[in-house]
């Protein structure tokens, strides 16, 4: 009787703290406050080869944070596959971190759920002015005429790799400089297993960066000068079809590719299965996967006609990431001492060496590492040639929509099924369809 | 989600007896009340764990779906505007893009559905059935036979998408290196082979289960019957047929309920094999409605998604749950005088073959 007693008073307690407990929720509203001035919660994203890499090159430099602030930084590296999701859910429930990277294409979505501490002239003092970064990187921060909503941390763009000995073998003494001879390159090359170039069909970030830049070459945009989706414009549909049409026109593209979305392209690239990949800081990337550094080269990215610049010139997107401040945090003078550490000149160049990305801001470019033949034409094409994604806040819904169309164009020329103007046409249009009204 | 409705029936029924009954033991002497309240009191963690889990996420979650809750509101849901019924319509509106592609995604679930429990059903009987005579091994086979079910969801599912790729996969290989079945490598991934490679994961995690709830009901069918038949000369057809499949009745309405939940809302399974954004031939509604609200961010349309399918859902189980409850005593009787006749009929095969 008396175990019968303890377990119903146990039951009640048990009881008592799960209603206790439920009613207890997160609270997600505030501003930001200095409730707990020694600690800092960082949220990496993955740059390096793998999260133990990534890892290995922050904790040193978290390490020294530490030593002169007494500030610890507690970090957790999330893969790519998470992080939005996992930014989504701390934004929601107002339990996240301090800082985290972002995608810098995601700057504009993020910012319209105002979870993001805006940097106005104020906060940029902070973190020594805003004039210290580069514009290009600066452009991606946040919709223009708003305070940015991130601060550039690493930045990136695309370049052309080659295979070194394929070209030789195939006769090719110059990379191809415009998508005609990228197709004749590729065509030299392809034969015996081996094919031209490689793709990431079902990657719809990876889509969208290709299309983004072959619209911009006819001087279309996915977005009316308002923010309203406009996939269907001539030009759009123009690009859509030219980078399909690799894989079933021109047949440079192996049909395979359709499928791969994790990175599989750069592997038969190192694996010397195909010749050419359009890529973003690939080097690190070719180095774990065995690849000598003589055995490939980079040149500019392909531009229809003529030289890379900007317009319809364009032959990049600035690709990068930012580093942004959850508004809610309890430390927020620590967290923008922790961003001014982070793009400080000294760690700025320390961290982009060890990813093979080009510092954010000027000053620690000027960094010999970052002029060998590499990173000089990242750096060249950031600065000349690269545009910004569209900065508005339904820029991941266009990335999901028309990221999907493209990769259901990719596996109808994968199956033999024949992409036309106006197949193109009408999955752009359903695309557009699926995008909020409001 | 719908299990909960399912398992809150007899709950219900408990709570109705008791009303009265604890009406009355109020004049009677408090030891009783204590008897009678314990079990209740016992039950109350239970109850509230239940409330916290299960009933409160969905009332938040029907609250939402009225609620135009896109990025701009995620951060404080209470300030997201009410816009009443405009998610449902936008849904429902099946000329329209958004309700066109939930309807296909219907379709394509509801296919899967049928196909995905009917061969798990049919295999796993069929095994089961192969399985109740002791043999040399047996033990053996039925713990392979229980491997995919043993194994993690995700580990088993990205190694069928290793298998199924396009270049290097296992499954091309064999059909098409190996045995020439095809012209060329097909695609298992993207496109319309997509539902068939959807399917085959399905079955292969799903069947196991059936296998196991079949193997154990077979265990209660008495052997007396199986040997009685024998000897009025019923063969194996006849006595699986006049047997063993009205005595496993009770077990199988159980059995594919269960498993047409599973299947119906599975999310796993798509999600690993095709990323976030599935094949069309392949768009199965949790993806989709995962797709709507987490990829597209917008939560109001992706809440009334949900509760179309909770609705859904609860009308095919309760209508399921009405027609089996009601014919089940009716059942019971007409297993026995189907066993009966069924005896009959083999001694009357048997006095014909004489």
């Amino acid at each position: 009787m008396r175990s019968i007693r303890a377990a119903a008073v146990g039951a009640v307690t048990l009881s008592l703290a799960l209603a206790a407990s439920a009613c207890g929720g997160g609270s997600s509203s505030g501003g930001g406050s200095n409730d707990s001035p020694k600690e800092l919660t960082y949220w990496a994203s993955n740059q390096g080869a793998s999260i133990e890499v990534d890892k290995k090159v922050l904790q040193p430099e978290l390490d020294k944070f530490e030593k002169e602030t007494g500030i610890k930084v507690k970090l957790e590296v999330v893969p790519w596959s998470d992080l939005l999701n996992r930014i989504l859910t701390a934004t929601t429930s107002g339990q996240g971190p301090d800082i985290m990277n972002i995608g810098n294409s995601w700057s504009a979505s993020l910012q319209a759920t105002g979870a993001l501490l805006p940097w106005d002239a104020e906060n940029f003092r902070k973190i020594g002015g805003k004039d210290r970064f580069v514009d290009a990187a600066l452009a991606s921060t946040g919709v223009k005429g708003q305070d940015p909503a991130a601060i550039p941390l690493y930045s990136m763009s695309y370049a052309l790799y080659y295979n070194k000995q394929m070209f030789a073998d195939a006769g090719i003494t110059e990379p191809p400089a415009t998508w005609d001879e990228l197709v004749e390159a590729g065509k030299k090359v392809s034969g015996g297993g081996k094919w031209g170039l490689g793709a990431e069909g079902s990657n719809l970030s990876n889509n969208i960066h290709q299309i983004f830049v072959l619209a911009k070459q006819r001087g279309a945009d996915f977005f009316t000068a308002d923010g309203k989706p406009d996939f269907t414009s001539d030009g759009a549909v123009a690009a859509v079809k030219q980078y399909v049409d690799l894989m079933a026109e021109d047949k440079v593209v192996a049909p395979g590719n359709a499928e791969y979305a994790q990175n599989q392209s750069l592997s038969d690239f190192a694996k010397g299965r195909t010749a050419m990949v359009l890529w973003q800081t690939a080097s690190a990337t070719f180095k774990s996967m065995g690849m000598k550094d003589d055995e490939w080269g980079v040149a500019p990215a392909p531009v229809q006609s003529g030289n890379p610049g900007s317009g319809t010139a364009t032959n990049s997107m600035v690709a990068g990431i930012n580093m942004a401040v959850f508004k809610n945090t309890d430390n927020i003078d620590g967290a923008t001492s922790f961003v001014n550490f982070m793009t400080s000149d000294a760690e700025q160049k320390i961290l982009n060496k060890a990813y093979g990305s080009i510092p954010s801001v000027e000053a620690a470019q000027t960094d010999p590492a970052f002029n060998t033949e590499a990173t000089a034409v990242l750096r060249e094409t950031l600065a000349d040639s690269a545009a910004a994604l569209p900065q508005v806040p339904d820029e991941s819904q266009f990335e999901t929509a028309v990221g999907t169309a493209v990769k259901e164009l990719f596996a109808d020329a994968a199956a033999g099924r024949a992409v036309t103007t106006e197949s193109v046409k009408e999955k752009l249009t359903k695309a557009q369809q699926q995008m909020p009204n409001k | 989600m719908t299990t909960t409705t399912a398992s809150a029936q007899p709950g219900e029924r408990t709570a109705g007896t008791s009303s009265p009954g604890a009406a009355r033991e109020r004049r009677r002497p408090p030891g009783r009340i204590r008897r009678i309240g314990l079990p209740y009191l016992l039950l109350l963690p239970a109850l509230l764990l239940e409330l916290l889990v299960h009933l409160v996420p969905m009332v938040i979650g029907i609250v939402m779906s009225f609620k135009e809750l896109t990025q701009f509101y995620v951060r404080d849901w209470t300030l997201a505007p009410w816009n009443g019924l405009d998610n449902y319509s936008m849904s429902v509106d099946f000329d329209a893009p958004v309700g066109a592609a939930l309807l296909h995604s219907f379709l394509v679930t509801c296919a899967f559905t049928v196909l995905s429990v009917g061969l798990c059903w049919l295999i796993g009987t069929a095994a089961a059935v192969c399985m109740q005579d002791a043999f040399r091994g047996r033990g053996l086979l039925r713990a392979l036979f229980l491997v995919p079910y043993a194994l993690p969801v995700y580990a088993a599912v990205i190694t069928w998408a290793f298998m199924f790729q396009h270049d290097n996969g296992l499954v091309n290989h064999v059909l098409h290196d190996q045995l020439g079945l095809t012209d060329k490598p097909s695609f298992w991934l993207i496109g319309d082979n997509s539902f068939v490679a959807l399917l085959v994961v399905s079955v292969w995690k799903g069947w196991p289960f059936a296998f196991l709830i079949v193997m154990a009901g077979l265990q209660n069918i008495p052997k007396e019957l199986y040997e009685a038949a024998a000897l009025d000369g019923a063969g194996v057809w006849q006595q699986i047929r006049r047997i063993t499949l009205p005595s496993l009745r009770p077990v199988n309405q159980v059995l594919v309920l269960v498993l047409f939940l599973w299947t119906f809302n599975d999310f796993n399974t798509p999600f690993v094999l095709f990323g976030k954004a599935a094949p069309e031939a392949a768009d199965l509604i949790s993806i989709h409605i995962y797709q709507s609200s987490f990829v597209t961010w917008n939560f109001g349309a992706g809440s009334a998604m949900s509760v179309l399918l909770l609705l859904f859902l609860l009308v095919v189980t309760g209508a399921y749950l009405f027609l089996s409850s009601r014919s089940r005593p009716a059942a019971g009787s007409a297993e026995a005088s189907r066993s009966v006749k069924a005896s009959r009929t083999s001694e009357e095969g048997e006095t014909a073959d004489v």
